[in-house]
């Protein structure tokens, strides 16, 4: 563990006072690293709460599988110490650079609850915290869960904190499980229509075979193979297709991951026209969504299924429930609640209690993670 | 925010005296009253001859005797029993198949026993959506055997999966020997369905893999029934590997062998399964399972890599040679499924085997950081001598998970005292090398007082008041996993800050 130095004490102590202080005046606060996700949930509301103060890696242990690093960390930063000694973040999150006050921070990553392509066969953001660090609405430093890869003392809030949308407090530090990075990658190309494509992707996730993540886009489905080099090569000559040459490979499986490839670049011209983005998480196996005429891009094996589409809001929460899921507007102008999938009764009145007992003065990101949540 | 119920205050008040006998019995007349509007007559019990059993789980030496036992048969049976507990205000104790390791389903003495044996069914297994829907009581092994015609597995294999539940995983995030690579209980878990304290139906999880809102399940997970009973569970089936092969180990220093558990992973591998047992541990199961182990060894690794047979021999080349390069006296490869059984038998039974060298044992289950492995055992070795009892050591190495087995007989009182002291010295220990008091076995009422010295009085109502979010009145298994203030002062042992950011200048407000 690095040394905790004066300057960064300091920097949470004022972060202390600001948070005692709209505890008190009852005032809002919007966290905020690189706020690069400022699109992302409900209305951004209360004067800004920069964590970029929060920065630097902690601590760092290659034979560990953990990396421990403040909130207002650039995930850059993180991704570079990881890659040099072979290991990587392995959930893939989404590396924005055009934020209001700069790049994607650790701090936001784990609060967004974003996860790229590899998602479906490694796991989601809240598979990889171990721990955290929270400064919660009564202006309390807290910390749960810790380094080790298991850990039953008492509830998991760290991993909570995964996708809350800063709604619970602070993340002031957190440790993260990273993997080596694997020793083979293979991409193949494959011409399919929807259907075909959903139905082999299930059918292939089924078998022992190196998937590791997939994308199928306009008649296109695109594979990736990752792990040992002998199982990556068995399998791409079990499934065929055509090999991508791998610096091209890197290119489109980045570009997807950060969101800027041309499904995504396609989409922001529409949204210039009136149009919004909708996220789908559903279940994998459902079929093709009834929704005609929108630019779908389907990704997590069939789980996730990006929709470009000016259809109204009730039409995509039909659709959604119908495939066994939930559809939020990921970008667009909806930020109101027809923007989210509903909560039942009991998971409302939990939320809003466990909302209660980590900021009872309602200062964290008002409606940011949920508009029925005020 | 003012429809929100207000949590009780948590102020450190001393335990509430226990109710006389007068009041017990009326109270049990009460709610059996009650109870049986709901339930059939063979759903429950209150003679003592009948509610015996169920005084304890696999933690022994803390027994309590429920005041009812209800066993449900359905749904609705479930909910009115919650509904009646809920209106009368008496504790919902869930209890599945009771191999539990830390008291978690110790009964509560004016509470309710909800036993979920008989919710044992497979409702859907289904190849294409790689997916099981099973009853809260299905035991884990059962999972895998109903799926292995699929050619799919259940991944968590704790060491009772033999016996326990899937509720009872669910209750207690259960890892297994697998888990390094596979993840736990959570990580294989995609939706759970059941009721809150008040009897509602209420679903977690789903289908898809996230959820609107914030994602609850990873604090139902492992919340030791404090959160809301759950009677179904959707898993994950993972394809079966093709093969599996697993190499033995010798060290004649555990020091070498913690050293190798780090190279391995510093290499690049996770392998499958990474375990490690002691000489004395070692001795015990060979006594018990002959299985070839090497009694001359001071440790033990088992290092299991799986996959595709080309991946499989590619893998254990590497692993071989790391083990050679670390200081490795003898390897042996299983040659066949049933020779990589035979490893794994010895370890898969070491608390049976544990149990026949002792009149009892206590197992611990602390995590520390891999590196310290080494560091542990010799802590341990020391403390045999200051306690005067014998441990065995099995590890979940690759997790840096520990599983001391403490010896001793329950029928000295000095011995088990002692005994707990030895533990308590060794969660501590753990905590202070930057660990954790429980890796999978859960706090339940075993380490209650450790608790006190992992968190701070801020963060262990922080955990109270995420309970009264789901469970306002403190129903659902109350007095377990977090100490109330007042019993962590009795224990009088400072919070020991270690792990993460300490911030050890700051002052608590």
């Amino acid at each position: 563990m690095a040394e905790i130095d004066l300057a960064q004490n300091a920097s949470l102590r004022q972060l202390i006072g600001v948070v005692r202080e709209a505890a008190a005046n009852k005032t809002a606060l919007r966290i905020s690293g690189g706020g690069t996700k400022d699109f992302l949930g409900g209305p951004l509301q209360g004067d800004v709460l920069d964590t970029r103060q929060l920065s630097g890696i902690s601590s760092y242990e290659p034979t560990e599988l953990v990396i421990t690093a403040r909130g207002g960390t650039p995930l850059a930063d993180v991704e570079e110490v990881l890659a040099a000694k072979g290991q990587c973040l392995a959930f893939e999150p989404p590396r924005f650079e055009d934020g209001e006050r700069g790049a994607s921070t650790v701090g936001g990553m784990v609060a967004a609850g974003l996860a790229g392509p590899a998602r479906v066969s490694q796991g989601a953001v809240r598979d990889f915290v171990l721990g955290a660090t929270l400064l919660n609405g009564r202006a309390e430093v807290l910390s749960f869960g810790g380094q080790v890869m298991k850990n039953v003392a008492g509830y998991d809030i760290s991993r909570l904190l995964a996708g809350s949308m800063g709604v619970l407090g602070v993340i002031c530090e957190v440790s993260l499980k990273v993997l080596p990075v694997a020793p083979a990658t293979l991409t193949l190309r494959f011409d399919m229509d929807q259907p075909s494509a959903l139905r082999r992707l299930n059918e292939w996730a089924g078998q022992p075979l190196p998937l590791n993540a997939s994308a199928w886009w306009e008649g296109t489905l695109v594979l990736r193979l990752r792990g040992a080099q002998a199982a990556v090569s068995s399998a791409a000559q079990k499934l065929g297709g055509e090999v991508i040459p791998n610096e091209l490979a890197n290119a489109f499986w980045n570009g997807l991951r950060d969101q800027r490839d041309e499904f995504f670049t396609n989409a922001q011209a529409a949204l210039a026209q009136g149009a919004t983005l909708w996220r789908f998480s559903v279940a994998a196996t459902a079929p093709k969504l009834a929704l005609n005429g929108a630019q779908q891009l389907i990704e997590w094996g069939g789980a996730q299924r990006w929709v470009v589409s000016d259809a109204k809001p009730e039409q995509m929460h039909a659709a959604a429930a119908e495939a066994r899921g939930h559809a939020s507007v990921f970008r667009g102008r909806q930020h109101g609640s027809e923007a989210f999938a509903p909560l039942s009764a009991p998971l409302l009145r939990i939320h809003r209690q466990t909302l209660q007992a980590f900021d009872p003065a309602g200062v964290f990101n008002p409606q940011r993670l949920h508009p029925a949540l005020s | 925010m003012s429809d929100v119920a207000t949590p009780p205050a948590a102020a450190p008040s001393p335990p509430r005296p226990a109710p006389s006998a007068g009041e017990r019995a009326a109270r049990q007349a009460q709610v059996v009253a009650a109870l049986q509007a709901v339930l059939p007559a063979h759903a429950l019990l209150w003679h003592s001859e009948d509610t015996t059993p169920y005084e304890c789980d696999g933690l022994t030496a803390y027994r309590e005797r429920p005041l009812v036992v209800a066993l449900p048969e359905t749904d609705a049976q479930v909910a009115a029993v919650l509904k009646v507990c809920h209106r009368l205000q008496v504790p919902v104790v869930a209890r599945g198949a009771g191999t539990g390791l830390s008291g978690g389903a110790m009964p509560n003495a004016m509470g309710v026993t909800l036993g979920l044996a008989k919710f044992n069914h497979i409702l859907k297994l289904d190849k294409y959506s790689r997916t099981a829907v099973v009853q809260c009581g299905v035991r884990n092994l059962a999972i895998s055997e109903a799926a292995a015609p699929l050619g799919l597995y259940y991944a968590p294999d704790p060491s009772s999966q033999i016996a326990c539940t899937i509720g009872g995983n669910v209750a207690e995030n259960s890892g297994g020997v697998h888990c390094l690579k596979y993840g736990l209980t959570l990580h294989n878990v995609l939706g759970v369905r059941g009721y809150t304290v008040e009897g509602e139906a209420v679903e977690f999880g789903g289908d898809a893999l996230d959820v609107p809102g914030l994602d609850l399940m990873t604090v139902l997970v492992g919340s030791e029934g404090m959160l809301a009973v759950v009677t179904e569970v959707t898993v994950k089936l993972t394809p079966k590997p093709q093969i599996a092969r697993c190499i033995m180990a010798s060290f004649d220093d555990v020091r070498r062998a913690g050293d190798a558990v780090a190279n391995i992973i510093a290499a690049g591998i996770i392998p499958a399964g990474l375990e490690m047992m002691d000489k004395p541990m070692t001795a015990a199961v060979e006594d018990y399972v002959h299985a070839g182990y090497d009694l001359t060894a001071e440790a033990i690794l088992l290092c299991e890599s799986d996959g595709t047979p080309e991946e499989v021999e590619e893998e254990i080349g590497r692993m071989m040679d790391v083990l050679a390069g670390s200081g490795a006296t003898r390897m042996e490869v299983s040659g066949n499924e049933a020779q990589r059984m035979k490893f794994w038998s010895g370890r898969k039974n070491a608390f049976p085997a544990s149990g026949r060298i002792s009149p009892d044992y206590m197992c611990m289950d602390s995590t520390i950081p891999r590196k310290r492995l080494a560091d542990i055992l010799l802590a341990i070795a020391e403390m045999e001598q200051k306690y005067q009892l014998r441990c065995c050591n099995v590890f979940h190495a690759g997790d840096g998970n520990l599983h001391p087995l403490i010896l001793f007989d329950a029928a000295d009182p000095d011995q088990l005292h002692r005994c707990e002291l030895f533990g308590a010295d060794i969660l501590e220990t753990s905590v202070a090398m930057g660990g954790t008091v429980t890796g999978e076995h859960g706090v339940g009422v075993e380490k209650l007082s450790s608790m006190c010295v992992q968190f701070s009085p801020e963060e262990r109502e922080q955990m109270m008041a995420l309970k009264y979010a789901f469970d306002p009145a403190g129903l659902l298994n109350p007095g377990k996993v977090i100490p109330t203030l007042h019993r962590c002062a009795e224990y009088g042992k400072m919070h020991v800050k270690k792990g993460l950011l300490p911030f050890p200048q700051l002052e608590r407000f």
